[in-house]
């Protein structure tokens, strides 16, 4: 089977000052799939995930080495526009950061700093279209002028998908989504994943490696900044390579 | 009782003095200017210009000097205030320099206003020929205003969740769009309390403006940038210390003091209420 790869990594290598947390990574990352990343805390699997929409360009004294294609295209080339990058590359963020805004602006906010609707009622279609692909939109389709800041948990980070759907990326990177959320709500969270695959490439980081194993079909191990491991979700759970592999997904460390 | 217990009541009973101490020399001070002041107060007060050698009439002109030489400074503080601490906290490289620029800046606001005053004389009075008038007091009070205003916008701006920031980057923000549409807003309330505090110190500042354009009298309202003027806090002086008359015209001095203490209250008053309307409207 030819695999459709949307994004891969080469020889990455990423530095915190000295400190050297990604060390020579290459993965191939599967259109229209949903890969995993797992590892022990401090392992890089989200200092990687960062590296895919150049989030980490944020923090001052960091520097990157390897190369990273999208589509063929290697993003941190001169030629790359890193805000057109990050529209096409959505994230989610660990701990659900809603705007102190409206449930409507909030969704709205990437379509109007991008300016992607012509006016206002294809505006309305496309938050709308994002809350329903969100599933969200039952609940709060009657009280969109309401904070967003009112809402559960759950909801929240809900609000933080429509958010980023809204933009219409091709890639959606999610750091450890469901970290903070009860069971029903990520429950809820691991359901909308599935049916996000259809539409798009995901990127998940998760420390929960039930999830790992219920919602991806490709899982990367890393550790101490390398990946050690990386294959088809059931067969890395159900028949690892390596010992350090094993240890981890059996629970021995981490 | 043990001794634990009677040193935290010791304790208490001293953080409680100091409070009543502050709190009763504030009262004091009010009271009698409230007593003293509100005698001589009326419309007429307000509304007259100063008659037969300040002996009689009101503050008009320097009730409108104030205002006005208050609004220049505002105007010129204002905008660069923001716009630096915008430049130095989002886009300034982040080093040994920038942080010594930041410390000068702090120490600015510590540096006495006669030196502003002197300055302001040596700057725009002199070199920049603007003479003594309502243009130069102006620009040297918002010298005077400017690390205030920066340094409380400096902070307004580091109290944004660092969330905002990464959530509005994500969608595909510019650096600029993230600062104006999901920064300034949520440190709008903090500027405002820092440009409030600055413009009501400068008010009733009486160095700067001795100087380089406030007037003992003048007869009549300025009617350009170039004119001198006359204010409040200056009148006050003149009225307590330099008047040929000081006994006849303590009334007035006391009703001036009000009116500048009413001046500085209704400013943070309105920051006050713009703000918490600023956080009603952010939470709906």
């Amino acid at each position: 089977m030819k695999r459709d790869v949307k994004i891969s990594t080469r020889d990455l290598s990423f530095y915190y000052g000295e400190l050297k947390v990604l060390k020579g990574v290459a993965l191939d990352i599967e259109k229209n799939g949903i890969t995993a990343l797992i590892g022990p805390s401090g392992c890089g699997k989200t200092t990687f995930l960062r590296c895919l929409n150049r989030m980490n360009d944020l923090i001052p004294g960091t520097r990157l080495e390897g190369n990273i294609l999208l589509d063929g295209e290697d993003i941190y080339s001169k030629k790359v526009d890193v805000v057109e990058l990050r529209r096409r590359v959505g994230m989610v963020f660990q701990k659900s950061n809603p705007f102190p805004k409206s449930i409507f602006d909030n969704v709205a906010y990437g379509l109007r700093i991008n300016r992607m609707t012509k006016d206002n009622s294809e505006l309305h279609e496309r938050v709308e279209k994002a809350l329903r692909d969100a599933a969200l939109w039952d609940e709060v389709k009657d009280i969109l002028d309401r904070s967003a800041l009112e809402l559960s948990g759950g909801q929240q980070q809900r609000v933080c998908i429509a958010r980023a759907l809204a933009v219409e990326p091709d890639v959606l990177l999610m750091d450890e989504p469901a970290s903070a959320l009860d069971p029903i709500a990520t429950a809820k969270i691991e359901d909308l994943i599935q049916h996000l695959k259809q539409k798009y490439t995901i990127v998940i980081v998760t420390h929960n490696m039930q999830q790992a194993a219920r919602v991806s079909d490709f899982t990367a191990f890393f550790y101490m900044g390398q990946l050690i491991e990386f294959a088809a979700t059931d067969r890395l759970f159900t028949a690892p390579q390596r010992k350090v592999t094993e240890d981890y997904i059996t629970g021995r460390f981490g | 009782m043990n001794t634990k217990k009677i040193k935290e009541k010791l304790g208490f009973i001293l953080l409680r003095l100091s409070v009543l101490f502050v709190v009763l020399f504030l009262a004091v001070i009010l009271t009698y200017l409230v007593v003293n002041g509100a005698r001589v107060l009326s419309w007429q007060f307000l509304t007259q210009n100063p008659e037969n050698a300040m002996t009689q009439g009101g503050i008009f002109p320097a009730l409108v000097g104030t205002f006005f030489v208050a609004l220049i400074t505002a105007i010129f503080s204002v905008p660069l205030g923001i716009f630096a601490a915008i430049y130095l906290i989002e886009y300034a490289p982040k080093g040994k320099f920038t942080r010594l620029i930041r410390l000068s800046i702090r120490n600015l606001s510590g540096v006495p206003s006669i030196i502003y005053g002197l300055f302001g004389v040596a700057l725009f009075v002199q070199m920049l020929r603007f003479g003594a008038s309502l243009l130069s007091s102006g620009l040297t009070l918002g010298l005077l205003t400017l690390p205030w205003i920066i340094t409380a916008s400096e902070e307004a701006l580091k109290s944004v969740p660092a969330s905002y920031r990464e959530g509005a980057f994500a969608l595909g923000a510019s650096k600029w769009q993230v600062i104006r549409t999901n920064v300034l807003p949520y440190a709008f309330p903090g500027i405002l309390t820092g440009i409030i505090l600055g413009l009501s110190r400068a008010a009733g500042e009486t160095a700067p403006i001795l100087f380089t354009g406030v007037a003992f009298f003048i007869p009549s309202l300025p009617k350009s940038l170039l004119d001198q003027f006359m204010a409040l806090p200056y009148h006050l002086y003149i009225m307590s210390t330099q008047h040929h008359d000081i006994e006849g015209v303590r009334g007035i001095a006391y009703g001036t003091a009000l009116v500048l203490l009413i001046f500085i209250l209704l400013l943070n008053l309105g920051a006050i209420i713009a703000r918490y309307r600023m956080r009603k409207i952010r939470r709906a």
